[in-house]
């Protein structure tokens, strides 16, 4: 195995992703899209590690920690959505337009 | 390492069902009609990821992804899809119509991501493959050089689980806790 096919799979997701973030009109979908991102980052970080094959793991301990924050920012998300929804009752991103000049 | 090596490791065969097995998956995520379809398309891409990390030597850290990210997240973004009433049948509208710019944007971004790291790793070879990092590993370094950092995203943790609760519950009008004070 070679280190690029990782890099190269992880880059694929992370431009779905992207996609994704682009396309989408509701709120949750957006919010799946950030995750396809997040764990494309996750895989290049472990392949990283599985280059530096470093005493500490470095690369794992990060992709712990991209986990847990990924964690914390859906639950954020998703209750900002909930909110937005609830004043709103819609939940696409579009019609978010109050602050738009 | 030339491409019959390459074909000889059983190991590349591996990544190259996981591979596509996580972009399949990972395009239904961003192109399905139907929400709960694509959050369920979500799961097949992170257990396929967990299975790459399971490939790369990162047994602790593919559970985790299975238990936290399969188990708890999805569940919460389909308590997400299920109480802001997102259509959950097919829904053309999911969409914004200006595809071909997204398609374009990402397109670009993939290149760029692409050459840069064939450009900076080329064919370095993953030598050390198949001794797993051991959890005790992975144990030390998170209580021991990295305990600040540790804590400090068990704090970001717990400030977004409260928040979370504050942000989503419902206040009530100043006529609705009056009749409230009332009673």
């Amino acid at each position: 195995m070679i280190v690029n096919q990782f890099l190269v799979l992880a880059a694929v997701l992370f431009s779905l992703g992207i996609y994704g973030l682009l396309v989408r009109r509701n709120a949750v979908m957006v919010l799946l899209a950030v995750e396809l991102m997040l764990t494309a980052v996750n895989i290049n970080l472990i392949a990283f590690e599985a280059v530096l094959r470093s005493s500490e793991a470095i690369g794992q301990v990060f992709a712990v920690f991209v986990i847990t924050v990924a964690a914390a920012e859906v639950g954020i998300g998703l209750a900002i959505i909930l909110m937005i929804f609830r004043n709103r009752a819609s939940a696409n991103v579009d019609e978010l337009n109050l602050m738009k000049w | 390492m030339n491409i019959t090596d390459w074909v000889a490791d059983p190991a590349n065969w591996v990544f190259v069902i996981l591979g596509l097995a996580v972009l399949g998956a990972g395009f239904r995520v961003v192109t399905s009609q139907n929400v709960v379809h694509a959050a369920l398309a979500l799961v097949a891409t992170l257990a396929g990821t967990a299975g790459l990390f399971l490939l790369l030597s990162a047994e602790f850290v593919a559970w985790v992804l299975v238990l936290v990210y399969i188990g708890a997240v999805i569940v919460l973004f389909l308590f997400g899809i299920m109480i802001t009433r997102a259509p959950t049948g097919r829904d053309t509208a999911l969409d914004h119509p200006r595809k071909a710019w997204a398609a374009l944007v990402a397109g670009v971004l993939f290149v760029v991501l692409a050459w840069s790291s064939i450009q900076a790793f080329g064919v370095t070879e993953l030598t050390q493959v198949g001794e797993p990092t051991s959890t005790e590993t992975i144990g030390l370094s998170l209580l021991g050089r990295y305990v600040v950092p540790f804590e400090a995203v068990s704090f970001v943790l717990l400030a977004a689980l409260i928040g979370g609760i504050t942000i989503a519950r419902k206040d009530l009008t100043p006529l609705e806790e009056a009749e409230k004070g009332a009673v």
